[in-house]
């Protein structure tokens, strides 16, 4: 088949470096990947185009990359799946990292948070002389995690990420909850406290904003962003219920509950603190701004019809074999 | 100046394992790696590690003697004896530093069957056991304090004095030549699939290391044992893990006859791989594939089955092949798959040059002889990587750094690649030389030989390095300028594809991985010895090295 690869390169080198757009015109086999046809271009037509790669079977990790404006890996893509009615397909390198140069971005900052949750096994007990004994469910669920290859497609299209990129982020928090669900890990009952504690922090677990970008571009399935609610599960379970999100998620909850729907007004001061003044001020200018602009919430929160049914369903997920 | 007690390079399971070791011991580590370490080629071993755990009534003796007869009796028994004694340790730790390995209904590690071994005793994380492996180690390894030069290119070896004394490696990111002084360099720098069109092997395998200690003048043994494996799929080459079988997958022939009934009666597909490959190349040549494949047969395993122990290679069949293994058969092939062959070293990791090591795929200790069994490379890196780690930083004790001009060797580097860089734009590209290379050397020295196929790949490959000065590099600039690495790679691939044309010209018996159409008879009489090949004026020079034999007599293999 006849294909255009539109490719976003970048040369650093150059005097004033910017980001310019390149066509290639080329002939692949019906069944050939995104990353064949980048290894031809690679190979037979400009060997300056430069790019990662290496295993060619989803298991490196190393070509991830935005195609057709979503992150996936080069070498799990067919091409005439990718094609646009022109036969174009469109390649740029990974979000959210800087360039580095044409599809190869730089992955310190990647790195820099894996590190943050301290990625590696911390047993508290003393090790056992053979293998832990531990339920095969329990590692099948954490083969489900592990099958995670550092690619960084979640990264590159984290919509939190992008504007903040503080964020610890979809991949280290999945690489977190790797270790708080494993029974190896932490106290004799396999709770890892201390790791709870740290991720509830500002930049951690709650501040995911649940867009599922990372569900949908994961290559392995890993499915980030449950990852990233199973955490705050535990970390509520482990008794770390009193955080801005902890409590966020209980004003939430408790406002559909009661009105079945949100009331927007009070989910601020029941999440803070209703007493925590200088936060409150704080918030002060921007809830003015809101009223000026006509977008302050109503002040008296009313229930929806038949709220009482909105009522039952909670009771239902809560408490499923009473009804 | 950078300077390091032990400089490892190659960041995969055996390197990563090395440091750790070389480092718990006390040393100054660095680990240098092209990649960065979760990207190695350790990550597509699939299907898991061997191990003769003691507490479920297996013998390490049970294991050695599979690993033995596998080899066909070319390997060196004291080392399969280290290996396989080793083994049970070796996993627990792996275990303890928290690989997710399936279990069994007790809560303990659990087996599946693998080919060449009377019994299950392949432990396995899925599909992707290497990756699960790879992963962990990694984190042992951020854990263990040891440098990391990540993305980072070897290009020489400096030495001095007949030592070894530090390497010359580029900065791929920055383009920068640097040199790293050590006084210990252990090679872990894989294999050298990419020397093979098609191979189940990564890009990045072209064979760097092996081809630099070569030149350095180290013996490289066993090299005419390449690994041919049984189930490549049709088209790219990717790897089907032998787990497939180890699962109870069948292999079909165009009429859907179970073929392995009359190769190997008792153990049928989960003979050894070479056996497997031999009878499917076999069937091919008489006319018994469609389209160069037999087939690999999985449906009647069940989709939970395949969901919870084969997923990956699933998905790999449906992305590369469009086919489901739940309904579908999958078209497979031989495709070269691993090399036995090596650096030589002893049980330690040390080979010929003083204060040089080398573990995993790239080494030849020799543990796999002519055949290495599935599930047994995983357990070749992670045992003789540490052990190489703990050997090279004992070594560093009495050891003072060796002094020389660095700035001189930076210089000379950088000249070097310089004049790479230059050569004018009209010879042969990097991308076809190598394609020349990998296409003679898989039609001529694959799963069947003969003098004639090898004379000719021979003649290939000189033409080709001919060829090889003159291709030119695009990429003129500094940063991240893959186009010098791919030419600086093809010189190591060539000067390794040389060693094992010549090696398997030398050997005129037919064993393990060597199946030779004018000499098809194993022949201990005159070949019972392996072949080690080191530089010489006019390429390799050949000499051999004796058999360990320790409690196993040769005899003849039968599955």
């Amino acid at each position: 088949m006849d294909v255009t690869f539109k490719i976003k390169r970048y040369d650093p080198e150059v005097e004033a470096p910017e980001s310019y757009w390149q066509d290639f015109s080329l002939t692949l086999d019906d069944s050939a990947t995104v990353l064949d046809g980048l290894i031809k271009i690679r190979e037979d037509m400009d060997g300056t185009l430069s790019l990662r790669c290496s295993c060619r079977s989803a298991i490196c990790g190393s070509c991830a990359m935005r195609i057709n404006g979503h992150a996936g890996l080069a070498c799990k893509m067919q091409v005439r799946l990718a094609l646009d009615d022109d036969n174009v397909i469109i390649i740029e390198p990974a979000g959210v990292m800087p360039v580095v140069k044409d599809l190869v971005v730089d992955f310190d900052m990647f790195w820099s948070k894996i590190m943050e949750v301290d990625p590696y096994l911390r047993p508290e007990g003393t090790e056992p002389d053979a293998e832990y004994i531990a339920s095969n469910e329990a590692m099948l669920h954490l083969s489900g995690v592990t099958a995670c290859i550092m690619c960084g497609a979640c990264v590159s299209d984290c919509t939190v990420m992008e504007v903040d990129p503080t964020f610890l982020g979809p991949a280290a928090l999945a690489k977190a909850y790797r270790f708080t669900a494993d029974p190896r890990d932490g106290d004799a009952q396999g709770v890892s406290r201390d790791r709870l504690e740290a991720l509830n922090e500002p930049t951690g677990m709650w501040d995911c904003t649940r867009c599922a970008e990372c569900v949908e571009v994961c290559p392995k399935g890993v499915a980030p962003m449950d990852r990233i609610m199973a955490l705050r599960e535990q970390a509520i379970n482990a008794g770390f219920d009193n955080t801005y999100g902890a409590r966020h998620a209980e004003a939430f909850s408790n406002s559909l509950e009661h009105s079945g729907q949100l009331d927007e007004l009070r989910l601020v001061p029941n999440t803070v603190g209703v007493f925590n003044l200088p936060v409150l001020l704080n918030m002060a200018p921007e809830a003015l701004r809101a009223l000026t602009h006509g977008k302050l919430p109503p002040i008296i929160h009313k229930k929806i019809e038949n709220a009482d049914r909105v009522r039952k369903l909670f009771r239902r997920v809560e408490d499923p074999d009473r009804s | 100046m950078l300077e390091h007690d032990v400089l490892v390079i190659g960041a995969g399971l055996a390197g990563m394992r090395a440091a750790i070791a070389a480092r718990a011991e006390g040393a100054s580590v660095a680990i240098i790696s092209k990649v960065h370490p979760v990207r190695s080629h350790s990550n597509a071993a699939q299907g898991g590690i061997n191990a003769a755990l003691t507490d479920r009534g297996d013998g390490w003796e049970d294991h050695a003697y599979d690993t033995v007869k596998g080899s066909d009796y070319l390997g060196d028994q004291d080392a399969i004896e280290v290996m396989c004694q080793s083994a049970g340790q070796a996993l627990i730790d792996m275990e303890h530093f928290g690989v997710t390995f399936n279990r069994d209904d007790e809560g303990k590690l659990g087996t599946r069957a693998f080919g060449g071994q009377r019994r299950a005793r392949t432990f396995f994380v899925g599909d992707f056991t290497g990756q699960a492996m790879l992963h962990v180690m990694f984190e042992q390894l951020i854990k263990s304090g040891v440098r990391r030069y990540e993305e980072w290119f070897v290009t020489g070896l400096i030495e001095e004095d007949g030592r070894v004394c530090g390497v010359t490696a580029l900065e791929i990111r920055t383009g920068q030549v640097f040199v790293i002084r050590s006084k210990t360099v252990i090679f872990c720098t894989g294999g050298l699939g990419r020397l093979f069109e098609p191979s189940t092997n990564a890009l990045i395998v072209t064979g760097d290391g092996m081809a630099l200690a070569y030149n350095a003048g180290a013996q490289l043994m066993d090299m005419e044992m390449v690994q041919y494996h049984p189930t490549t799929l049709a088209g790219s080459g990717v790897l089907i893990s032998e787990a497939a079988r180890g699962e109870g997958a069948y292999l079909l022939d165009k009429n859907g006859e179970r073929f392995m009934e009359r190769y190997a009666p008792n153990m049928m597909e989960l003979a050894s791989r070479d056996v497997v490959s031999r009878a499917e190349q076999t069937e091919l040549n008489a006319g018994n594939g469609v389209n160069g494949c037999v087939y690999l047969d999985c449906r009647h395993l069940g989709k939970a089955l395949i969901m919870e122990k084969l997923s990956q290679i699933r998905e790999i069949g449906i992305d590369l092949a469009g086919v489901d293994m739940i309904t579908d058969t999958i078209p497979i092939r031989p495709g070269m798959h691993y090399m036995m062959g090596g650096i030589k070293t002893d049980v330690d990791g040390q080979t010929n040059l003083p204060g040089v090591y080398a573990a995993g795929e790239c080494a030849c200790v020799s543990v796999h002889g002519g055949n290495r069994l599935g599930a047994n490379s995983l357990l070749d890196t992670i045992v003789f990587g540490q052990r190489s780690g703990v050997h090279a930083a004992q070594a560093c004790r009495d050891q003072e750094y060796i002094e020389f001009d660095v700035e001189q060797a930076v210089r000379r580097e950088e000249r070097r690649i310089q004049e790479v860089i230059d050569r004018p734009q009209n010879g042969d590209r990097v991308g076809s030389v190598r394609l020349a290379m990998g296409e003679s050397m898989n039609r001529n020295l694959a799963v069947y030989r003969d003098e004639a196929g090898m004379l000719e790949t021979m003649h290939d490959l000189r033409g080709l390095k001919e060829k090889y000065t003159r291709v030119p590099v695009d990429n003129k600039n500094r940063v991240f300028n893959t186009d010098l690495v791919f030419a600086l790679e093809l010189g190591f691939m060539l000067d390794c594809a040389e060693t094992i044309a010549v090696s398997a010209l030398e050997r005129k018996d037919s064993r393990g991985a060597q199946a030779r159409t004018d000499y098809p008879n194993r022949d201990d009489e005159n070949w019972m010895k392996h072949i080690v090949a080191v530089k010489g004026e006019e390429g390799p020079e050949i000499s051999y090295s004796p058999v360990s034999i320790t409690r196993w007599t040769p005899e003849e293999r039968k599955y």
